[in-house]
């Protein structure tokens, strides 16, 4: 390791922090290696190896057909618009929520974020929820389809756009729109010219974060697709899961993992292009109540929040209160149950126990990966050498982003089942695999703040006799504070609802809250889809409950220690 | 001891190169810092080529420079914070290669102050003596004492968001000097203030730093700074130290004609041709082919003056009218009259020379 050290050290430097550095890079690298790329990497050899030998030929049979180009034209598609119009709604409501003071901002803060941890099934059946007959919108008559998949997937990932963006917006220094207003540009040019391109580099992380999300969407595109619509993720289960082609499933893998590869380069050299020092100021300052000129984002906010999110999880909520002798808890007090005809092995209030302790292990484990992560890649090198691995880190981290939870599960399977590493029957496979997906937002929400401490701070603390380790804890960690209880937020709220994975990985004994959700769904006989859709709106309690703590423990006096 | 006159006794030409005390010229003690031919490269660019220079222990250097000549750089090398290659950085004789940032337990002032955000003013002051172990007591009392000793007692609880630019910069001062840096580095600590501000901060800052007793490497532009805060000051310019000397030594014998330009000497003239001009002796050793670097100061309006000029242009500013003028042999060259003057173009006025006010170059070939 000192070795190593040496080597990386540029001259005159001292080596400590970079004996710290190195360790930082290698813990998580070990992880990601052993519980992301090894499981992955077994799937894919199944794609191109055949026998023994290398063999290319799955890939010329797969590409050959025209469903395959289909899935590929429907997935390419609906990322594309979902993207969009995430960005496009959400950038109004970053301001309104992150920029703007008004009564009952906190808990509005808190319930956008309400669909974004909701389990993907859970949106896909509150969608169409709303579109069969006797639904809110049952008289257009539409049954699924791209756009309601789409309508679906902006739903889900609104949150994503509103919070990363409203996090860097909330410390993004007025100053220099104030600037550009008094050089004479209306208010409009002034967003155009200074702060846009300001958030520019956090737009571009949620917009790419919202496409990977939208290219990967599992649950919501098997609920709300229908037979003829289908996505390379579906079509990834559908092969493993009803063809048992898992040729053709690794290929699609393989494919997958292009696209995501392609689209995370790009999003990341864009972003590294934007990305400067900005000068992060005190939140508390830069918020300012609500005034005419906000008009235009509140009403498309509002719009947002009432017609796209509010209106799916009320129908939700009314489903969960209707029982077969008009409106009643019944549904609620049958969470005590294992369901009609024994679906359940055990009580879906034991599945809510044992999903709030896997999520609380795979949250430790995805932050201490994450922050460590994030250390790292917040470093700027001085040497061209170094930016480069930088750069090839970055894209590697975010690789457990693009690849399904599906395939991570099922790699899982393949790999950790035998020496050297047998865990199949360890209840730490489940934490494992949710913290492998939560660890890249995990990083999208913490690099961009690490990154905008402006380095002569850490400096300034150096100078003053603080080490590597004193001058992340004076330094980093106070600034990322806020970001940190954001992150484990967001890091639990996706363990919650974590189903891809988990569905391969849960012992039957031991089921989470999207499991058996997922179970009533598919016996929808006697009580069951009640209480499927009573479990639903408890998990969405429990992950705005949790998320709503995680944002107060923030620090917020001067002085006070972290 | 004068690199002007040792250079002058050479010949040769001083515009390049370092030209005086290097660490040789120090002595046999090794005390304090000292830096030998230190460079420091931006891709390939020099920002410091091979700069040798040393600060006494209780002395306070000013480096003085245009931006982007490479003192900053210079500074955060010696600070640790920039890679070296090659060159050296020594604390009384110790090579400090090795010894990372946090350990060299000098301090360093910012330009911005880069006061933490999230602490408040005692927090920034005490965060030096808390990195050292210093016990809470001692702490509490050590901050008390900083805060009061840069004009800011009792603001321990004040946000620092709340501070003005010349606050902050106190705080910075306070909180580099807690923990008793045995070398302060400051760079630029004054330059993002208004004029008012900084010389009455700049006065204080000498004040403070010769009451604490503190060594001290002080980085700027600002020629007045430097000269109200520096035993010595040294010249930089494309990454090279032209000049280190005493305030009134690089003011009256400035190394090379691009130091007495830095300095704000902007006409040179011969030795003869002034001679001639003022028609009397000027100093024993200005040689005939010897250069006098002339300032708007030197050439005074006074009816009785010696010699004869030509108005060309006038205009008012801080301390009276300055003037550009016609002056025979000297050529167009400037010249200053206290108060206002009203002044014609064209009107010839007669001026006397200011001798403490010249600089005295080494000659150039004859």
């Amino acid at each position: 390791m000192s070795d190593v050290a040496a080597r990386l050290r540029p001259p005159g430097q001292p080596l400590g922090p970079t004996v710290l550095l190195v360790v930082a890079a290698a813990l998580p690298l070990a992880f990601l290696g052993v519980f992301f790329a090894w499981p992955v990497g077994a799937i894919m050899i199944r794609g191109v190896v055949a026998d023994g030998a290398l063999d290319l030929n799955g890939f010329g049979q797969v590409l050959g057909t025209e469903r395959t180009w289909r899935v590929i034209g429907q997935t390419l598609a609906q990322s594309v618009a979902g993207t969009l119009l995430a960005v496009l709604l959400g950038v109004p409501g970053a301001y309104v929520l992150y920029r703007c003071r008004f009564p009952g901002r906190a808990a509005a803060r808190a319930f956008v974020t309400v669909p974004f941890v909701l389990p993907t099934v859970v949106v896909g059946v509150a969608f169409r929820s709303l579109l069969v007959e006797g639904g809110a919108l049952g008289f257009l008559g539409v049954d699924g389809g791209f756009a309601v998949i789409v309508a679906a997937l902006v739903f889900f990932n609104y949150a994503v756009v509103v919070r990363t963006v409203g996090a860097m917006w909330a410390h993004l220094d007025p100053r220099a729109e104030q600037a550009a207003r008094a050089l004479g540009a209306s208010p409009w040019r002034a967003f155009r010219a200074v702060t846009l391109p300001a958030l520019a580099p956090a737009i571009a992380s949620a917009a790419s974060l919202v496409f990977l999300f939208c290219a990967t969407a599992f649950g919501t595109v098997l609920v709300l697709g229908g037979p003829a619509y289908g996505t390379v993720e579906t079509e990834i289960w559908v092969q493993t899961t009803q063809f048992l082609d898992l040729r053709t499933a690794a290929v699609l893998s393989v494919v997958q993992l292009v696209v995501v590869g392609a689209s995370l380069t790009v999003s990341g050299w864009s972003r590294r292009r934007r990305e400067s020092a900005l000068r992060v100021q005190a939140d508390t300052t830069t918020d300012h109540r609500l005034r005419a000129g906000d008009l235009p984002a509140v009403a498309v906010t509002v719009a947002v929040v009432a017609a796209l999110l509010l209106v799916p999880l009320a129908s939700l909520v009314a489903g969960s209160l209707r029982t077969s002798a008009g409106w009643g808890v019944d549904n609620y007090a049958q969470l005590a149950t294992t369901g009609s005809r024994g679906t359940l092995e055990v009580s879906v209030w034991q599945a809510a126990l044992n999903s709030v302790r896997i999520a609380t292990d795979a949250t430790v484990i995805a932050m201490l990966v994450g922050v460590a992560i994030c250390v790292v890649l917040s470093r700027r090198p001085r040497h061209p050498g170094g930016r480069r691995a930088l750069g090839v880190f970055d894209a590697v981290f975010m690789l457990p982003l693009g690849v399904s939870a599906v395939t991570v599960g099922f790699g899982f399977l393949i790999t950790l089942n035998r020496p050297p590493l047998d865990l199949r029957s360890s209840a730490v496979l489940v934490p494992i695999a949710q913290a492998v997906v939560a660890v890249p937002l995990v990083i999208r929400t913490l690099l961009p703040v690490l990154r905008s401490i402006d380095p002569k701070l850490r400096e300034a603390a150096a100078m003053l006799g603080a080490g590597p380790g004193r001058i992340f804890t004076a330094v980093d960690l106070p600034v990322l504070g806020r970001s940190l209880g954001l992150a484990v937020g967001f890091a639990f709220g996706v363990s919650l609802g974590e189903f891809g994975a988990t569905s391969f990985l849960a012992q039957p004994d031991r089921p989470t809250l999207p499991v058996v959700i997922f179970r009533l769904i598919g016996h929808p006989g006697g009580d069951n889809l009640g209480m499927a859709l009573a479990a639903s709106v408890l998990l969405a309690a429990v992950t705005t409950l949790v998320i709503g703590l995680a944002e107060r423990l923030r620090v917020q006096t001067p002085g006070a220690e972290l | 001891m004068s690199a002007a006159a040792g250079s002058r006794t050479a010949g040769g030409p001083t515009e390049e190169g370092p030209t005086e005390e290097g660490p040789s010229e120090e002595g046999p003690s090794e005390d304090g810092l000292a830096v030998c031919r230190l460079s420091v490269r931006f891709g390939r660019v020099p920002a410091v080529d091979a700069v040798s220079c040393a600060v006494r222990p209780g002395e306070v250097l000013a480096m003085l420079g245009p931006s982007g000549c490479g003192k900053s750089t210079l500074l955060r090398a010696v600070a640790g914070l920039e890679p070296t290659e090659p060159g050296a950085v020594r604390w009384d004789g110790v090579d400090l290669a090795r010894v990372p940032v946090h350990r060299r337990a000098f301090g360093l002032m910012f330009q911005d102050g880069q006061l933490f955000p999230h602490r408040d003013v005692g927090g920034n002051v005490g965060f030096g003596l808390r990195m050292a172990g210093v016990p809470r007591p001692t702490r509490v009392a050590r901050v008390g004492e900083l805060l009061e000793l840069v004009g800011l007692d009792g603001w321990q609880r004040r946000n620092v968001a709340t501070l003005s630019g010349g606050e902050q910069q106190r705080v910075a001062l306070a909180r580099a000097l807690a923990p008793r840096p045995r070398l302060l580095l400051l760079d630029e600590p004054l330059s993002s203030l208004d004029r008012a501000l900084r010389e009455r901060l700049a006065s204080q800052l000498s004040d403070i730093l010769r009451r604490t007793g503190t060594t001290a490497l002080y980085v700027t532009h600002d020629h007045d700074e430097a000269f109200a805060v520096a035993d010595r000051v040294g010249v930089m310019d494309h990454g090279a130290l032209l000049q280190v000397a005493k305030p009134s030594q690089l003011w009256r014998r400035p190394g090379s004609e691009r130091v007495a330009r830095f300095l704000g000497y902007r006409s040179f003239v011969r030795g003869a041709d002034l001679q001639a001009a003022v028609g009397e002796p000027l100093c024993d050793d200005l040689g005939p082919h010897d250069l006098v670097g002339l300032r708007p100061e030197s050439l005074l309006v006074d009816p009785a003056g010696p010699v004869a000029a030509t108005v060309l242009d006038h205009r008012l500013t801080r301390t009276g009218t300055s003037l550009t003028v016609e002056a025979g042999r000297l050529g167009a060259v400037e010249a200053s009259a206290p108060g206002a003057h009203e002044l014609a173009v064209g009107a010839g006025v007669r001026l006397r020379l200011e001798p403490a006010a010249i600089a005295h170059l080494p000659g150039a070939a004859p």
